[in-house]
């Protein structure tokens, strides 16, 4: 039968089993929206800006861990999907992003939408392709997915010229889609010098990252702990590997750490790196992170290992495979001492939430909220002071739960990424905590809440300001607040219900308590306005270069020294 | 590791990309690239690419960094003075 190009894409997205994707179309990729208007598989979610279908794209891939796809035209279209997928690098998400381009003919013209997508790309991919022939796509399409989510995951980018789109072929049969390529085995000899080295520790802790949720080594790294009785800390990426409420776990480590974590790791003869980078932002200056300690680090990535810590033992390998062979190797053990350091170093020099209790103080809207929710949910966040203390105290209880923009720190993944959350999970329950600024990056996908019918709660934490980058003005630049506070106001409850959907100012409604609590509870998406004061910065923090234990606490902490000395 | 430079030779697929992959690497990553050379092998769907790079602690780095471009299909390390650009610098006038 003969098929155009664009028919061939959509139909091999169909094959590989995609039901639902975003996109924007325009010139360059309308025949690839001709062939979807025929699909009666995949169902198609208008995105109000590429970045908002990049980071929808990037909601479904890391809530269910299946690669996700979304379109986009030429020239503005495709620069305006670069941030989502160079964010999707950076947290080793598998993305498929496909561009409509100007046909070969005017390529190098500088024709009407025409830019270097390829060259664009190139350096925000894991891989990238310029289609030359509708012939080619039988091997890219499958291929792309492949590389998508084979070893370290991460997103590729298919740049398809129209003319490419509307060539038509013979196409006989089309190419299955091969499953990922089975990892390294891990070897025999290494698990047991590793094993060795494990055994020998006194006081070891596991270090976990997004590996470990990308190759679903949650349970692995419990029994390992477990059997160890060792500390377990994460990274922003790792959160929700083990639950928040296990004993064993220990926090997140790094520039946002409660003191605990920063002592405990200053503490500890063995550091077991699993599925983690050492990013700067976890191990703040590197020659002062855990110099006593030996390192064993499993990554499936090679070029991660020795990259910035030369590890005493490593491992090329997929993490669960890794902990399933070594698993049987280490021994049990029932000395609880390392544990008991823990609940000590823990209940001396906790993680401060100052006024948890209230509502209107940026803990209290998190920890109570969290409190509230009911059924399964998903929690993306946006960046800044509200994300770090999502990151440091919210109860997450398993993997996958948690999504938030590490790498590239991009303001505007929230509100998108939660959209794609609950696109996939409709059952769920999707909470966004954002900020007034962060939020106002993407904020015209609020329109696919009503249009979507999605059961998501935007919780914005308005200081109106960029609360972090008054935080370090603050701190490191002589209180000099400059251009982070909006001289303008955003009401932005007038502005959810502009895009049809309900709000609440907290700060104004009888019983915010009950209020909200009702708004969580529903099914229905609603956005929640919460007043809190920028004054409030996030503590402990270190300061951007400096050693991890040069940070800087709460006030509380400040007073007892001033009252000691 | 005493020679200041190393040379690798890479097998590549042949398309018009591959070029852009790999030395966009090298810019991006800031190591640091002396000399390069590259033709099309006999069987053309591949290329071979001569690479002059500098011997320091990043050179494992960058190695694995190559082997991870999906068009790199081989990665060899040779000998600073390898022939490969002995031979080629009859062609640069190393005067001016
Ligand atoms: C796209 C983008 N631009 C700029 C920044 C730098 N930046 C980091 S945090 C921040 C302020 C965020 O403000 P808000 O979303 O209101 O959150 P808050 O810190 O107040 O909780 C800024 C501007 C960024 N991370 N991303």
């Amino acid at each position: 039968m003969k098929y155009t190009g664009a028919e061939i894409i959509i139909k091999l997205l169909e094959k590989r089993g995609i039901c639902q994707l975003s996109g924007i179309p325009g010139g360059a990729n309308l025949p690839i929206y001709d062939a979807l208007s025929k699909s009666k598989k995949i169902r198609h979610i208008l995105a109000r800006h590429e970045q908002g279908a990049g980071f929808i794209a990037q909601g479904q891939a890391r809530s269910n861990g299946e690669v996700a796809v979304f379109l986009a035209t030429s020239g503005p279209g495709a620069t305006n999907a670069i941030t989502a997928v160079a964010d999707a690098k950076l947290d080793s998400i598998p993305v498929v992003c496909i561009t409509g381009q100007v046909p070969q003919s005017l390529i190098g013209t500088d024709a009407f939408q025409e830019i270097d997508s390829y060259g664009l790309s190139t350096p925000i991919t894991k891989h990238n392709y310029f289609v030359r022939s509708a012939a080619e796509l039988l091997e890219v399409i499958p291929e792309a997915f492949r590389i998508a989510e084979e070893g370290r995951p991460g997103p590729v980018w298919i740049d398809v010229p129209k003319d490419v789109q509307n060539e038509e072929i013979e196409v006989e049969a089309f190419p299955e889609f091969e499953g990922k390529a089975p990892s390294h085995t891990p070897s025999i000899p290494k698990i047991i010098t590793m094993s060795k080295l494990i055994n020998s520790a006194e006081r070891p802790i596991l270090y976990i990252g997004g590996g470990a949720i990308h190759s679903s080594a949650h349970e692995e790294i419990c029994a390992l702990a477990e059997r160890l009785k060792a500390p377990v800390v994460s990274s922003l990426m790792g959160l929700g590997t083990i639950p928040v409420a296990h004993p064993q776990f220990a926090g997140m480590l790094g520039m946002h750490a409660a003191r605990y974590t920063q002592k405990l790791l200053e503490e500890c003869d063995l550091l077991m790196a699993f599925g983690v980078r050492f990013d700067d932002r976890a191990t703040g200056k590197i020659s002062e992170f855990c110099p006593q300690a030996k390192i064993v680090h499993i990554d499936i990535d090679p070029s991660e290992i020795g990259k910035l810590k030369q590890p005493t033992i490593s491992m090329e390998a997929d993490l669960r495979d890794a902990l399933d062979a070594l698993l049987p190797h280490v021994l049990e053990r029932s000395d609880k001492t390392w544990l008991k350091r823990l609940e000590e170093l823990k209940e001396r020099f906790p993680l401060e939430t100052p006024n948890a209790g209230s509502l209107f103080s940026p803990y209290g809207i998190l920890l109570q909220s969290a409190k509230m929710l009911e059924g399964e949910f998903f929690v993306t966040t946006d960046v800044g002071q509200h994300q770090m203390r999502v990151a440091q105290c919210f109860p997450f209880e398993k993997p996958r739960q948690w999504m938030t923009s590490g790498g590239l720190g991009t303001m505007g993944f929230g509100l998108p990424a939660a959209i794609g959350a609950a696109l996939e999970h409709p059952e769920a329950t999707a909470v966004c905590y954002t900020g007034d600024g962060s939020l106002l990056m993407n904020i015209q996908e609020l329109a696919l809440i009503a249009e979507e019918g999605l059961n998501i709660k935007v919780i914005v934490s308005n200081n109106d300001s960029l609360g972090l980058v008054y935080q370090q003005q603050s701190l490191f630049y002589g209180k000099r607040e400059m251009a982070s506070r909006y001289q303008q106001r955003v009401d932005f409850c007038q502005i959810a219900e502009g895009f049809g959907i309900e709000a609440i100012d907290l700060g104004k409604v009888e019983n915010p308590q009950s209020t909200l609590e009702q708004a969580m509870k529903s099914k229905e998406g609603v956005l929640i306005n919460v007043p809190i004061s920028v004054e409030d910065h996030v503590f402990p923090m270190v300061p951007p270069g400096g050693a991890n234990h040069e940070m800087i606490c709460g006030l509380k902490e400040t007073a007892q020294k001033g009252a000691l000395s | 590791m005493s020679a200041e430079w190393t040379t690798l030779e890479l097998k590549v697929n042949n398309h018009p990309g591959v070029m852009l992959h790999v030395v966009g690497l090298f810019s991006r990553r800031a190591f640091n690239l002396e000399g390069i050379a590259c033709l099309p092998c006999r069987d053309d769907r591949f290329s071979r690419m001569w690479l002059r790079v500098k011997n320091d602690s990043k050179l494992p780095q960058i190695v694995e960094q190559l082997k991870k471009l999906h068009d790199t299909r081989e990665v060899r390390e040779h000998e600073a003075s390898h022939e490969a650009f002995e031979r080629l610098e009859q062609f640069f006038g190393t005067s001016d």
